[in-house]
């Protein structure tokens, strides 16, 4: 192989019900390339290693900056999100997979859209009385603000689930990125107005005791979120309501 | 007649679809929302900088008049003032409000909203949410969205591409005609009033600052069914990205609000290390150029510089295309505080870290600000259809200041909801009543369109003539333009038009195709192109960001006018026509920033 041609072991899957099949690919390389690039080249010249010709490969892409969250897949069996993925420090062959947790769409598209019904479970969001003119907001000194900012910064790419040994069909559980969101609107000052009800949400089935501390979730998160201390947080209030419910029961 | 439970839809989930969303809900309205990716994920939450107002909480006497003022002036007078007047007025209301929302804006020690400096302003007046302003608020616009997606007010159609609307027989819209791109079915969706907020439309110049789905489609597929698309040759070039193979990723203008000089070395070739050359031999020439805005100058004018030093005086890093951006000088606490974001993206796509190496940057396509022609009430030229954002063209004439634009998305949205809903309270026949042939037609036109694309058996590759698209656009109708060479790039893109006809689709399957979506877009790409660079043919001035070194000067007494494009269907290309621009309140004076205005 020569020295500036990349190659690509990409899956391939037509649909949720089509067989998975492995393709390779060696295109030139470029410098500055990432795996989101060298499939861009792959699609201006679809043909594998072996000169069949074959089509564009379907993956889900946006701002190729990592902060839509959109291309998180598996690379060299490692969750990640592709455009951030440079090929000058990937060993190659490059492998390339769907996430494998999440319903297929195809090749590398899979349905992620649980991550949003969870927040709506858990009413991520600030219930403001309305968008009329009431001036301006509760005052916030910057350590509060650098403390949310962090989670704040969460980019919806599941990585976190992906990675999640708890994650998956037979305990429901909701996810670390959820349970941050959880985090960050239950210290708003006015998004404390739901805190009951969000620990409400993530003490049945799923919730937050199904975390088993692997820590693989902070360790994979692309935006260094501190997941942990999040579910730790979140923990210790969902117990502490535990106690009070049973004395306002 | 008023009807009670009018139906509208939102096509586009940034902030000014979302924040049209918002209003009309809040209204107690029903909408179905249209987007290509999941809302969360759309272009907005790429914007680092910040977003503008002027709450005056560093005593330096800004105002909203100022703002205004500055806005008109950045524009270079082209733009209609009585909207950028309400936008301005109303900022520090919307700055507020996202405050309230939770958005975790930068802190001053008292606890109040922190601003920075940004260009064409000598204010603070950018507020900033560490550097990813629009994640942030895009992100405080999405949780309001799915409150209300949760009450059942709001419909999230996401993963469909509006594809068209539907116009009953007196030209008025009466639905939408989109396609699911998983199933790639193709449905009508009836509607009491449009919304459009498609955003921006990067991928016509190839590689830009932009996101992938920023192609301007829907726009396109718009003026092709008739509605006017203005001012379409004021394309903004951001003076500072770093280049990349796919796309231009942006430093921030913050990084220069922040502190950031700007230089190369005097001498070309100079091999030492940048940090090692003494002050005296490096050239900050935007300082020496302005000394009054130094590197803040606005965009149009720093991207100009940068073109001179490499193209014309021969100073590029290296001989290559690219300029110093410096922060080195800045202590890192405070560049981590305040731009740890855009920090990170440098060090992460290009492996140097900037607080340590200046960084390498290079002009490249940021921003439209010609879009489609709406009046004051965001309604385009088709009855029932209203516009808001960045797809169209009405508050930052031929150049758009930095953090402006986030503002108008949410501003424009926020004006555009409450005029859709009464519109759609008083259209004299309701979507219900109009027959569904109407609905059917244009069904079957745009299955027609895919029908003609899956069966073509030709030899072009879509996307080697998207790559030919850009190329030529970039070159020819971006910084610095010549009318040879803009009537040379029309004659191209009608060859590529010609070109499209024989495409040959690798993908022919009817399953979650997304090279089939990306052919049907490039059609509407070619289309809008020849928009841009026939609309930059005419205009025979140099104004904000259109240059034209044959006339060098801004011509007031020709070209003082908004151009307008509308399609010709049977000549299958645009023509145009001019409409004089509201300057009732700041009369136009030259604009310079070589001193102070
Ligand atoms: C890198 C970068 C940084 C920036 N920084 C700043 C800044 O600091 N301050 C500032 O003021 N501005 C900034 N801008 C500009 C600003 O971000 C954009 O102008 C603004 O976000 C556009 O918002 P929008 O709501 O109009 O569109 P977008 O956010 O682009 O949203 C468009 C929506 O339309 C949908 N859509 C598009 N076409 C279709 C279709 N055919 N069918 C269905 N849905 C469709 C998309 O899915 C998406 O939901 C920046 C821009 C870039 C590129």
């Amino acid at each position: 192989m020569a020295e500036n041609t990349v190659r690509l072991k990409i899956k391939r899957q037509d649909g949720p019900n089509a067989q998975s099949r492995w393709e390779e690919f060696e295109i030139p390389y470029k410098s500055g390339m990432n795996v989101i690039s060298a499939m861009m080249d792959i699609a201006a010249n679809p043909v594998t290693k072996d000169g069949k010709t074959t089509t564009p490969i379907a993956y889900d892409s946006n701002c190729l900056e990592e902060i839509c969250g959109s291309c998180a897949m598996l690379i060299n069996g490692k969750a990640r999100m592709a455009c951030s993925s440079l090929v000058k420090n990937l060993e190659q062959p490059i492998t390339v997979e769907p996430l494998s947790k999440f319903p297929l769409v195809r090749d590398l598209a899979v349905d992620r859209n649980v991550l949003f019904e969870n927040l709506k479970k858990v009413k991520a969001w600030v219930p403001v009385d309305g968008t009329y003119d009431l001036g301006s907001g509760p005052r916030v000194t910057p350590q509060k603000q650098e403390q949310a900012y962090p989670l704040s910064n969460c980019i919806s790419c599941t990585i976190c689930m992906e990675v999640c040994p708890q994650f998956n069909e037979s305990t429901g559980f909701v996810g670390a990125a959820t349970i941050s969101q959880v985090a960050l609107f239950n210290d708003h000052p006015t998004g404390a107005v739901l805190k009951e009800e969000r620990l409400h949400a993530l003490m049945g089935d799923g919730g937050i005791h199904e975390c088993g501390f692997a820590q693989n979730c902070v360790e994979s998160c692309p935006k260094g979120i501190p997941l942990t201390r999040s579910i730790s947080r979140v923990a210790g209030q969902v117990m502490v309501q535990t106690v009070k419910d049973i004395f306002s029961r | 007649m008023t009807m009670a439970n009018p139906k509208i839809i939102v096509v586009g989930g940034g902030l000014a679809g979302l924040s049209a969303v918002i209003k009309i809900a809040e209204a107690g309205g029903n909408v179905d929302l249209f987007s290509i990716v999941p809302v969360k994920r759309s272009h907005s939450v790429c914007a680092q900088g910040g977003i503008n107002a002027a709450k005056n909480l560093k005593g330096e006497g800004d105002s909203t008049e100022q703002h205004f003022d500055d806005t008109v002036y950045g524009g270079d007078f082209i733009a209609n003032q009585t909207p950028i007047k309400n936008m301005c007025d109303a900022a520090p209301g919307i700055i507020d409000l996202l405050d309230r929302m939770g958005v975790p804006f930068n802190r001053t020690p008292e606890g109040l909203l922190d601003f920075r400096r940004f260009g064409g302003t000598l204010y603070h007046r950018t507020a900033f949410a560490g550097a990813t302003t629009g994640q942030q608020l895009l992100y405080a616009l999405d949780e309001q969205v799915r409150r209300y997606e949760s009450d059942g007010r709001v419909t999230k159609y996401e993963h469909w591409e509006f594809l068209s609307a539907v116009l009953d027989g007196n030209r008025v819209c009466r639905g939408i005609c989109a396609m699911n791109l998983r199933t790639m079915e193709v449905r009508t969706f009836p509607c009491d009033a449009l919304i459009i907020a498609t955003g921006g439309i990067g991928a016509i110049f190839g590689k830009s600052t932009n996101s992938v789905v920023c192609t301007g489609s829907a726009q396109s597929a718009l003026y092709q069914q008739g509605a006017y698309y203005a001012n379409g040759e004021f394309i903004q070039v951001h003076p500072t990205s770093i280049p990349g193979e796919d796309k231009l990723r942006l430093m921030s203008e913050s990084a220069r609000g922040e502190g950031g000089r700007v230089w190369v070395p005097r001498t070309l070739h100079d091999k030492r290390d940048p940090r090692s050359i003494p002050e005296a031999d490096r050239f900050y020439f935007l300082e020496e150029w302005f000394p009054k805005y130094g590197n803040l100058v606005p965009r149009d004018v720093a991207t100009r510089a940068i073109h001179r030093i490499v193209y014309e005086e021969q100073l590029g890093i290296d001989g290559q295309p690219m300029v110093y951006l410096d922060l080195t000088h800045i202590d890192r606490h405070t560049l981590d505080r305040k731009l740890e974001g855009i920090l990170e993206i440098y060090e992460k796509f290009v492996g140097d870290d900037p607080r340590i190496h200046p960084m390498k940057i290079f002009p490249g396509m940021h921003y439209t600000m010609g879009g489609l022609w709406v009046d004051f009430k965001q309604a385009t030229s088709i009855p029932g259809i209203f516009a808001a954002g960045e797809c169209e063209y009405q508050y930052h004439g031929s150049n758009r200041l930095g953090a402006n634009s986030l503002l108008s998305c949410i501003f424009g949205g926020f004006t555009a909801g409450p005029e859709a809903l009464k519109y759609a309270k008083n259209v004299a026949k309701t979507s219900v009543e109009v027959p569904s042939s109407v609905f059917e037609a244009e069904r079957k036109r745009q299955m027609e369109i895919n029908s003609r694309l899956t069966s073509s058996s030709g030899t072009e590759n879509p996307f080697r003539i998207w790559r030919e698209l850009g190329e030529i656009m970039t070159r020819n109708v971006t910084v610095t333009r010549y009318n040879k060479n803009l009537i040379a790039t029309d004659a191209k893109l009608v060859e590529l038009l010609e070109r499209y006809r024989n495409i040959n689709l690798s993908d022919k399957g009817a399953w979650a195709n997304t090279s089939f979506i990306f052919t049907r877009q490039l059609y509407n790409m070619l289309q809008l192109a020849r928009v841009i660079t026939q609309g930059a043919t005419r205009r025979d001035e140099s104004r904000g960001a259109h240059y034209k070194p044959e006339f060098p000067e801004r011509d007031d007494a020709n070209f003082l006018k908004t151009t307008k494009a509308y399609f010709a269907p049977d000549a299958d290309e645009p023509r145009f026509e001019w409409e004089m621009v509201d300057t009732s309140i700041i009369k136009p004076r030259p604009r310079r920033y070589d001193m102070a205005k």
